[in-house]
This record gives structure tokens, sequence and C-alpha cells, in this order.
């Protein structure tokens, strides 16, 4: 396929570095260093220039693209290139955008802006720190087929039950997969006698429920009921929308803005969630409202830098998990060395994002795991895959070693995977692959 | 100096609504001639509302349009035109104490406002054409209330309209429609279908037996100022004179009239989840039901009654009839305990709710004070959060958080103002007067409910006080039935100035 990014940044590189292997691949950006990046580590074509400008695009190959991405740092920008793309040939086109406004006008009506697909970052971003809020423990959780199938990457501390048990062990649920043990920055792809130590990271593959309870296993006390204390830094578009989030799910968080204006309109939006105007590092305050009691903390305020503060700060003061956005990727590791539990990047999560969507003709889902030595990819089984029609013991005499069967999912059924379990075509598997046999397992699947 | 408020379009606007006013001295015209009683008061009437009315459109005529401005002057003007003018055929037919111009035009008064306080004393020397003429300047005096409510004072903001609005729940409009007119149109077609319905109700009763003094002519008297909650009766003993079946039966027509008319409409339009989400309708059911529980269980304490039916009716009667500031009575309240005559004199201070015949504070302002204050409560303890006031769901802005806790102070204001000048009058004209029976008889009128206590007893009547009480008396019925500040923005100079 032929594949025209607009905007090389963070997540235009990313993007053309997972999609390069297999699709031809064009980047534009204005910035004449970012072109010459792209030249230099990307197997792609670099074009200068203006993305919304008509000649610019036609020289990128706008004609001919099967896919148009418009992922600038500029929502406006990335709704032109969309916009364009439209009037110049007849691309499937994916639209970033920052600004929820954007994805409330475009949800009701697909194709507004030229867009056909719009993925915005911040309430990706949101999404997910919901879903860590309510795993304890958990450093990502990825949703696949559309709900059915979560996976989720849990670090195993000291105080936890798991630690020391085998695999075989900890397996006490019907519906779940144990896909790797990440240790000391290896992939492990564990067997039943695989022993989980303190300081690991577990990688589960399931039904929702079940990664829930695995969870709860995990980190028993670490387990937010619905009375749980989520304190929320920050009450920009991130920060509304997780505190919407966890209000929907029945939690009462309490959101901090200090900005007086907008958090009369947050409260006013947010009847279940107790909006406090505040300065998010402000100790006076933080100790009047005993932050330090709060069971999870997000800091979701404009800079990364005063998130790592109030993540720190609220550490400090006693509580017991953080999650932080940061705009940074390169901070995302360094802020989970000085004590953050988890950080969530935006641009990652929309990278991921854009490229599970622009992959969809087979392989509709993909999550990152660790950094990058695994993924997992949802795969829909046509009549040529190894799998069709056989069972997963069958096929996976046929796949290379590194490759983990985490869940089928037929229709909206979650169907525990089995040696025995036999996959029909139009079945969702979820697969849990290195990065080394990735390219040899996607042929075949 | 030039006025900045647009007197003609004013003053030709209050022309109409006399001029219009005409129409309805029609119907104790042709219960006169039913009866064979002279039709002279209602033509003597008709004809001056018709003049006068005719006479200010034609020398006003030429003003603007009716802005912000000018809708308080007309609203305030409106209710003091059709008062006076309701006052002639009183005068005219020189029955009784009604004879007396300042007795007149308290009465007409009365019941323009929906008050239901009288000055009659002995009912027998009036003639039914002018009660009806009584019954029927409250049922109009409903009427513009909810219109005015309704379509006016919700554009001028004031009122508890805002709040009103808010309840209504309506994203896009704040009114049922979006003319004036057409909630208007619909706001009379469902008066005066449900006043309809309350005639047929009780004279059904009659028909099958159960009533024999509901006769047809007391079904449409009842039927005038129980759904607009104002209390006037034709009969002396107002609703002690009816069966036990039908006290019980007029309960349900004052609670309707206190409901929201707009309410009202969409529950007649097949939205009933709506009285579920309305917070200020429960709020309502609520303190009705403590108010009525808690008077019959003192009846039935004092022995004041044979039986538990009779604590219950009357407790649950008198309670809702105070409450909605209809002000019928069931029973001579007044020989009560003196703790059930102070629950019912707690009463007054309520009324119905917002958009509703009723007057007095009304439910929707106590519930965004109570609200508010539980919001002060809780940011004594969190000086920092952020906490809007949400009315069923919808959030009420700052500025009507505070008109409404200020309503609630100005009003109360008045009352005690009012009840030491009633106080005052009285032991100024030699009246005897105890405090419980100043303070009743300044929140009857004030808060519109009718009778009070003592002298001004529901068996009673207000023709006792001094002539000067009665002047204030009018004033003051006047100033609470459109809610003080469309009356109180005239006396500031800023209003008449740019």
């Amino acid at each position: 396929m032929k594949i025209l990014i607009v905007g090389a940044g963070q997540v235009g590189t990313d993007i053309a570095s997972s999609l390069g292997e297999n699709h031809e691949i064009t980047v534009v950006d204005e910035d004449a260093e970012r072109v010459e990046e792209v030249t230099y580590n990307i197997d792609a074509l670099a074009v200068e220039g203006d993305g919304t400008s008509m000649e610019v695009l036609r020289e990128a190959g706008v004609d001919e693209a099967d896919i148009v991405i418009g992922t600038t740092d500029s929502d406006e920008t990335n709704l032109a290139v969309c916009g364009s793309a439209k009037t110049a040939g007849d691309p499937f086109t994916v639209g970033r955008v920052k600004k929820r406004k954007f994805l409330e006008t475009w949800e009701p009506s697909p194709g507004a802006f030229g867009v056909d697909l719009m993925v915005a970052s911040n309430v990706l971003t949101a999404e997910k720190i919901a879903r860590l809020v309510v795993t304890p423990a958990a450093h990502d959780v990825d949703v696949f087929s559309e709900g059915t199938v979560q996976m989720a990457e849990f670090e195993v501390g000291d105080d936890s039950p798991v630690a020391g048990e085998t695999v075989a062990e900890a397996d006490r649920f019907d519906s779940l997969t144990f896909a790797a043990v990440l240790r000391n920055g290896d992939v492990v792809i564990p067997s039943g006698s695989t022993r989980i130590e303190t300081g690991d990271r577990v990688v589960v593959i399931g039904s929702p429920e079940s990664v829930h309870s695995f969870a709860v296993d995990v980190a028993p006390s670490g387990t937010p009921d619905k009375d749980a204390d989520i304190v929320v830094f920050g009450g920009g578009e991130i920060g509304e929308v997780v505190a919407s989030l966890l209000q929907d799910r029945g939690f009462k968080p309490r959101l901090v803005e200090s900005e007086g204006g907008r958090a009369r309109e947050l409260a006013e939006e947010l009847p279940e969630t107790v909006v406090m105007e505040s300065d998010a590092t402000d100790r006076d305050f933080l100790e009047r409202e005993r932050i330090g009691d709060a069971d999870i903390a997000v800091s979701a305020l404009d800079s990364d830098e005063k998130n790592l503060l109030s993540a720190l700060i609220a550490g400090r003061m006693g509580v017991e998990r953080s999650i932080v956005v940061t705009e940074n990727t390169e901070y995302t590791e360094l802020f989970e060395t000085v004590g953050v539990d988890v950080a969530v990047n935006p641009r990652q999560e929309v990278a991921e994002e854009i490229t599970r969507l622009t992959q969809k003709n087979r392989t509709v889902g993909l999550a990152l795991v660790g950094s990058e030595q695994a993924e997992v990819v949802e795969v829909e089984i046509d009549g040529e895959s190894v799998f069709a029609g056989r069972t997963i013991h069958e096929a996976d005499g046929d796949l290379p070693g590194g490759v983990v069967v985490g869940a089928v999912s037929r229709g909206v059924e979650f169907v525990p995977p089995r040696g025995g379990t036999t996959i029909h075509e139009g079945d969702h598997v979820v697969l849990f692959v290195e990065a080394e046999v990735h390219d040899e397992v996607l042929e075949k699947v | 100096m030039k006025l900045s408020v647009d007197l003609r379009a004013a003053i030709a606007l209050v022309g109409s609504v006399l001029k219009y006013l005409t129409v309805a001295f029609v119907l104790p015209a042709g219960v006169a001639v039913y009866y064979g009683e002279t039709v002279v008061p209602f033509v003597t009437a008709a004809v001056v509302s018709f003049v006068v009315g005719v006479g200010l459109e034609t020398v006003c005529r030429g003003g603007g349009d009716l802005g912000g401005r000018e809708a308080f002057l007309t609203v305030a003007l409106s209710w003091l035109g059709v008062a006076l003018i309701g006052a002639v055929p009183f005068i005219v037919a020189g029955e009784g104490v009604l004879a007396s111009p300042m007795s007149a035009v308290f009465e007409s008064m009365s019941g323009i406002t929906t008050t239901g306080a009288t000055v009659v004393e002995s009912f027998d020397v009036h003639s039914r054409s002018v009660l009806i003429w009584r019954q029927l300047i409250q049922w109009l005096g409903g009427l513009g209330i909810l219109v005015v409510a309704t379509a006016i004072l919700s554009e001028l903001s004031v009122g508890g309209a805002q709040l009103m609005e808010t309840e209504t729940q309506t994203q896009n409009v704040n009114k049922l429609t979006p003319r004036i007119e057409e909630t208007a149109r619909i706001i009379v077609r469902l008066y005066v279908a449900l006043t309809v319905a309350q005639t047929a109700f009780l004279y059904s009763l009659n028909a099958v037996g159960l009533a024999p003094r509901m006769t047809f002519y007391n079904a449409v008297a009842h039927a005038f100022t129980s759904v607009s909650t104002s209390g006037f009766s034709p009969e002396p003993r107002s609703i002690e004179a009816f069966a036990p079946v039908v006290q019980w039966a007029m309960i349900p027509g004052m609670l309707v009239g206190a409901t929201s008319f707009i309410l009202i409409y969409y529950v007649t339009h097949g939205d009933t989840a709506r009285l579920r989400r309305s917070e200020e309708f429960r709020f309502y059911g609520v303190v009705l039901s403590v108010f009525a529980v808690t008077a019959t269980a003192l009846l039935v304490l004092d022995g004041a009654h044979a039986t538990v039916e009779e604590s219950l009716r009357h407790g649950v009667f008198n309670v809702v009839s105070m409450l909605t500031t209809t002000g019928y009575a069931s029973t001579d309240f007044n020989a009560w305990s003196s703790a059930g005559k102070h629950l019912l004199f707690v009463c007054m201070f309520f009324g119905g709710m917002a958009g509703s015949t009723t007057c007095s504070i009304k439910m929707v302002r106590w519930l965004v004070v109570a609200k508010a204050f539980r919001r002060d409560l809780f940011k004594a303890v969190h000086p920092d959060a952020v906490r809007p006031v949400r009315l069923s769901g919808s959030v009420v802005d700052e500025d009507t958080v505070r008109d409404t806790y200020a309503f609630v102070l100005v009003s109360l204001v008045f009352f005690f103002g009012f009840t030491v000048f009633v106080a005052v009058d009285s032991a100024r004209a030699a009246v005897s007067l105890d405090e419980f029976e100043a303070m009743s008889a300044a929140a009857a009128t004030f808060f519109n409910i009718g009778p009070a206590f003592g002298d001004a007893g529901p068996m009673n009547s207000y023709a006792g006080f001094p002539e000067t009480t009665k002047l204030g008396m009018v004033v003051m019925m006047w100033v609470g039935r459109i809610e003080i500040i469309p009356i109180l923005v005239l006396l500031t100079p800023t209003y008449w100035r740019r």
C-alpha cells in the first residue's frame, strides 16, 4: 500500500517505522532537519514542504496514495491535510487531533473534514489512564476485539502474593493466558513451571473480568473500589476526560485545577467530581485536603516537569500509586525510574492507534510491549491463515517460537484458547509476538 | 429630566388589559340575569373598564416597543388597575361592608392577587352574582400570574423564573416554546381545562348524591378558586360547609394548582418521568407530607376532632390549603391548639412550585437556599472546592443563587416590617391584636394566603382592621403577588433615569 504521512514528528516517525517494512511510505514535513532525519533513519521517501499545499501533496504522490495520515502538531493542519487529500484522489484519510471538540463533531458524522478516521490523542490518553486506574499494579492495559479481550502488563511487587508462584499456580483463571514475563529487559515466554519473581513484569491476555481478577491477585491492597480516593491534577482536556470516565464507572474523583474559570466550568460539567481550585504543588492545599490519603494520583498538568513534581510530592505525602502524562517520549522511562508508577505518553498512544487502524485489513489491533521487544496483535483469520479450520495445537507446530495465542474472540464472545480449540474463519486471534519473529508470524497468520 | 421608560408603551398595554377585562363581566352579568338579580353593577363596571381601557390606549398611542423596563411598570399597574376596576361592582352593588370603597378595593385586590383574605362578614346580604364575581376575579388573577410568570417575568429574570427555567430542562429554549404568545396560549388552555375538569369532578359528586350542597354554582365557584390556589368561597363557613368527601375532593385541585404548569404540560403530554426528575417537585412532596403528617399527629394527640379520619382530613386539608397559599378551611383551625396553629403559620412561608398559581416564597427558592447553604458548609471544610449548585441536574448560576438568597431575605424583612406596621397601626386605632395575630395577618396578606388567626381567622374576616391597616394590606398583597421586584424596582431612581 502507498501511505502518505504528513508530519514527521514523534508520531509520524513512529508510524512510518512500524509500517515501513511492508508498505511504501512517503513522509512530508516543513522542517528540513526532520526530513533529513527521516531520510537517514527510515525506509521512506521524505518530501520537504507544507502538507496543506496541494502542490506539495501532489509531489508526495497524494493522487496514488491509499492512505493519507495527517499527524502534525496542529489539529487544524491535520484536518486540512485530510480535506485536501480527499479532493486530490480517494485515499483513506486519518487525522490526528488533540482537541476533543473535533472528535465530537466528527463522531456523529464520520467523513466530516474529509477525515475517514479520527484519532484524538487526549481522549485515547484519558481512556488509557482510566483503564490503568481501575486495574491495580498495571503498567499498561489495552483493549482488543472491541473490548472483548484485554491485554495488561503488571509489575509484581515484593508484597504481591503472586511473587514466588509458578505460572501454573498463578493461573487460576479460565480465560486468562500468560503471554510473557519481562525480566531484566528480556522477554521470556513462560511455561507452567516458570516461577514469577519480584520485580518481574507479567503480560497477560484474557477477558476483561479475568484480567481484573488477576490484577486483584497481583495487588490485593491496591484494588480500587467505588470509594477509592482518586486525585487528578490538572483540569485540561485529559484531566477532564479521565474524571468523566471515572465518574461514569461510579468513582467520585477529585480534580485539581488552578485556574478559577476553568475550575468552575469543570465543576459544572462533572457533577460527581469534587473540583478544587488550587495549584497542584501547593503544600498547604495538599495537606489541608489530605491528598496523601489518596489511593491514586493522576498528573495531567500542562507540562511534563509539573507532572513529575506533583507526582513526586503526592508520592512523598503517601499516595500509593501515581500515573503521569508525559508529552516527551524520552521521559517515559526516566519518570518510571525516579518513582512514578506509570507514565503514559499521548504520542505513543496515538501512534499505536493509528498503526493498528491502518493495518486494519488483516491486523486489527496492536500494542507494544516493553521497549518494542514484542507486540500484541489482533488478527482476523481468513481462509489462507495457518489457523483456519485448525486447532491451536496444530497451528502452533507451523509457527516459530516466540508466539503465544492470547485469546480468541468470535463475534462478541470470548473463547478461551486451549490447545484443542478449533479456530474458524472470521475469528479474531490476539497474539503475543516477539519482535524478531513478527514478520514471519504475520505472514503465516 | 428625560424619562428613560417608555410610559406610553407601558400604559397603553395596561389599557389593553383593562379593555379585555370588560369581557369578564359577562359571566357575573349572566349569573345575575339567571337568578333575577340586578345587572347594573356589572354593566357599570364593564363600561368603566372599557372606557378607561380604551382611553388609556388612545391617550398613550404611539408608544414604542415594550422593553424590559416597561414590562415591570405594565405588570405592576395592570394588577393595580384590575384591582381598582374589580372593586366597582362591589361598590355599585352596595351590599354590606363591600359598599365601602376601601373594603371593596381590599376584597378586589385580595381577589386578583389570589390571596383570599376577605372583609365579608355576613354572606347572606350578597347576591349570587356579586359572589361569583368575587370567585371569578381570583380565577383571572391566577391566570394572569401564570401568563406573566411563565411568559414575561422569565424574560426579565425575576420572580424565580430563572429557577423555573432550569426546572424545565429544555436545552435550547428557556420556555415551553420560544414565543411568548405560544407559551401563553398553552398555559391558558391548560388552565381552562383544569378548571373545567375540577368543576366536572365536584359537580359529579353532587350528581351521584354524595354532596348535596355542591351545586353547579358552588362547583364552578370552587373550581375557580382551587385551581388558582386563591381560596375565596361563597360559603360563609368555607369548605366546612361541605361533606367530608368534598373536602377530600378539593385537595387534588389545590395540589395541581400549586404544581408548575410547565411540569403539568409535560405530564399531560405523556412525559411522567419528568415528575420524578424534578427536584422541586420531590421537595414539594416531601415538605407537604411532613407538615400534613405532623398536623394530623398533633390533631390526634390534642383530641381536637372526634375520629382519626377527621383528624387526618382536617390535618391534610388545612396544611395543603395553607402551604399552597389557597386559604380554604375545612374546619375553624383558629380553634386548634397553639402547636397546630403555629404549624399552619409556618406553612404560609412555603408556597407551591415556581410556575404555578401559588404565592409566597415558593419551594424552588427554599430548595436553592438549602442547597446553596449545604454547599457553603462543604466549602467551610474544603475551602478550595468549586461546587456549583445544581437543580434537577442543571447548574444554577451564581447570580441566580445570590438573587434567591436576596429574595428570601427581602421577603422575610418585608414580613417582619409589615408585622410591626399591622401591630402598631392596630394599637393606634385601639383595635386589640396580639402579636401572633399581627404576624399571621401580615404573612397571610403579604404571602397571599388569605385567612390568618384570631380576628382574621378562617371563619372571621378582615373587616375589623383599621382602614389604614387595610390599605397597607392592599399594597402588600399587590407587592407580594408580583414578587416584590417589579414594584421595588419602580422605586429606584435609576429605573426612571437613563
